[in-house]
């Protein structure tokens, strides 16, 4: 590197190349290339962490690359913000637990939206700001990064339940949002035409700010993976936008790696729930079409099972598919469902784990939570690899799961959920499903997996129940 | 800023989002998580343009300020963010992998 160095500095015609341009410039472009190296090898468990560790070396060298910066006079205040951040982001990286992530990752991106927007904000007050293209860039930073900034708060505080999960719906909703978006258009333009009218820039930041609250506001605890993976994505277009204005390419490039990955999941996630990006963000408005939990509405016939029948089926199953859902991650139940599959495997039973897109709150919620619990993860298969092999199960056990599950999916054109790929669960030869209670959810939407013939649901806390089951298999002997 | 320097950051911009698209379309649904907080992490290097903020000249206390603090946002990312993705990664383990 010393070389590629000095033999860059040799070109520099006249001496008009600072070397510490030079470093600055070269240490960001191995940085970038450092990244999307990592992120390549993160398409492989076997590989991800070596491209992760990549990651980090490149963003130590993007970072002292910086610092030698000729710009940089003052340290203090870098040095002031590089210890509060860590001293907060190590043990939050450490010891927030699995079942929270959905949080953590909410949190997080409105950390990364604040700090794009603060970067517009100050580099428009500071005048580093040149020409038309620049403070358009400029203002759809600071409108994307203050969107993401409190979305990501509105998104957190539900999920971590400090705000109702329900969505919250006043008339006039969509149209409301609707002018604010409008106008926060016009003020780019605005903007665009005659940068200096800064008050003009301040209402971007204050409208910007409102809209993220009033975008999440009405979206309901079942469809945060899609409003998650589009905060990524805001983030990730206000970073590229920064970059474009500041004229940073490595910015340029993390943020369009960002953005576009927050788009491909939430593409994903919609796809997975048979929804549009519109009806996502404005569906809920007056209807019940998100759904975080249901009941079995009229009270069909349910046949309700004790632990020790759940066993006595599990004892004599050859096959056996686990469906694990949000009330998994709830119950924190993952370590206690790895136990019932390693008493069945003690009894030479074939488990398997059938992983739904949207099973959770976030993309991958349960791979992450039973990876945790020690499940070797070739054992966890997504919707389309394991869908067929359900007919040839003996017996299907969904662990907080209901939504994924629900086969009014596929036969009845009115739910709301209608026409959403479901883990076919319905076809196994015996489904033991484990919920706290038969009352219907808020959403209510009604769930005949529970009511067919060969249903036994267990009631009860999952964790405790899964234990109380795994015990059972093992004192019955063989 | 010229049309050229214009044109060199959409150039970037449009070849990094095809190439994400590309790579990111391959992760699998198991690393989806962790993809998220990997991203995440590297989203922060936002951190090199707070540092030039918090760290430039400027006549009003504002501007460092204001840098300082999105040094310290980007850094929680930066920094929380590896951390949760190296500590979840750690997990992935096949069958028979030892503990």
């Amino acid at each position: 590197m010393i070389a590629l160095l000095a033999s860059l500095l040799e070109q520099g015609d006249g001496g008009s190349t600072d070397a510490r341009v030079v470093v600055y410039r070269v240490s960001l472009f191995i940085a970038s290339m450092l990244f999307l190296v990592g992120l390549r090898m993160l398409t492989n468990p076997e590989t991800a962490r070596r491209g992760m560790q990549l990651a980090v070396v490149g963003m130590v060298l993007g970072v002292l690359g910086t610092l030698v910066h000729r710009e940089i006079v003052n340290y203090w205040w870098i040095i002031g913000g590089l210890v509060v951040g860590t001293v907060i982001g190590v043990p939050m990286g450490l010891l927030i637990p699995m079942t929270k992530m959905p949080e953590r990752i909410a949190l997080s991106h409105a950390g990364g939206g604040l700090a794009v927007a603060l970067v517009g904000v100050a580099e428009y007050i500071g005048g580093h700001v040149h020409g038309r293209f620049a403070m358009g860039a400029i203002s759809f930073e600071v409108l994307m990064g203050a969107i993401t900034f409190t979305g990501s708060l509105m998104a957190f505080g539900k999920l971590a339940e400090i705000l109702p999960g329900k969505p919250m719906t006043f008339g006039g909703q969509n149209a409301l949002n609707f002018i604010l978006l409008g106008g926060a258009v016009v003020a780019m333009i605005a903007m665009v035409l005659s940068p200096q009218l800064s008050w003009l820039f301040y209402v971007l930041v204050g409208i910007s700010l409102l809209l993220g609250i009033l975008l999440v506001l009405p979206i309901g605890g079942a469809d945060m993976p899609v409003v998650i993976c589009l905060l990524n994505s805001y983030a990730g277009l206000a970073a590229s936008a920064s970059g474009l204005a500041l004229d940073n390419n490595v910015l340029i490039i993390c943020g369009a790696l960002d953005g576009g990955s927050g788009l491909i999941l939430a593409l994903i996630m919609a796809k997975a729930m048979n929804r549009s990006f519109t009806n996502v963000l404005f569906g809920a408005f007056g209807s019940d079409a998100t759904a975080a939990a249901g009941g079995a509405g009229k009270g069909g016939n349910v046949r309700e099972g004790t632990v020790e029948d759940a066993a006595e089926l599990l004892k004599i199953a050859q096959n056996v598919i686990i469906v694990p859902g949000y009330g998994m991650a709830v119950a924190q139940a993952q370590h206690a469902t790895r136990d019932l599959a390693n008493a069945m495997s003690a009894n030479s039973t074939n488990v398997k784990y059938a992983i739904h897109p949207v099973a959770g709150r976030m993309p991958g919620h349960m791979n992450v939570l039973l990876a945790e619990a020690n499940v070797p993860y070739d054992q966890l298969y997504e919707l389309d690899a394991i869908n067929d092999e359900f007919q040839r199960t003996d017996v299907a056990i969904v662990v907080g799961a209901n939504d994924v599950v629900n086969p009014a999916a596929k036969t009845s054109p009115g739910s709301p959920i209608f026409g959403m790929p479901i883990l076919n669960v319905d076809q196994a030869k015996a489904v033991i499903v484990l919920k706290r209670s038969m009352k219907p959810g808020f959403a209510g939407i009604e769930n005949e997996l529970f009511v067919l013939p060969q249903t036994m649901m267990v009631f009860g806390d999952a964790k405790s129940t899964l234990g109380k089951i795994s015990s059972a298999m093992k004192g019955g002997g063989h | 800023m010229t049309i050229d320097h214009i044109l060199a950051g959409l150039y970037v911009f449009s070849l990094a989002a095809f190439l994400g698209y590309q790579i990111i379309s391959k992760v699998p649904q198991l690393l989806h998580t962790p993809l998220m907080a990997f991203t995440n992490a590297i989203s922060g290097i936002s951190l090199v343009a707070s540092l030039l903020i918090a760290g430039r000249e400027s006549k009003s206390l504002l501007i460092p300020v204001l840098g300082a603090i999105a040094v310290a946002s980007a850094t929680i990312n930066v920094v929380g963010g590896f951390v949760i993705t190296d500590r979840m990664l750690k997990m992935f383990k096949k069958k028979g992998a030892a503990k």
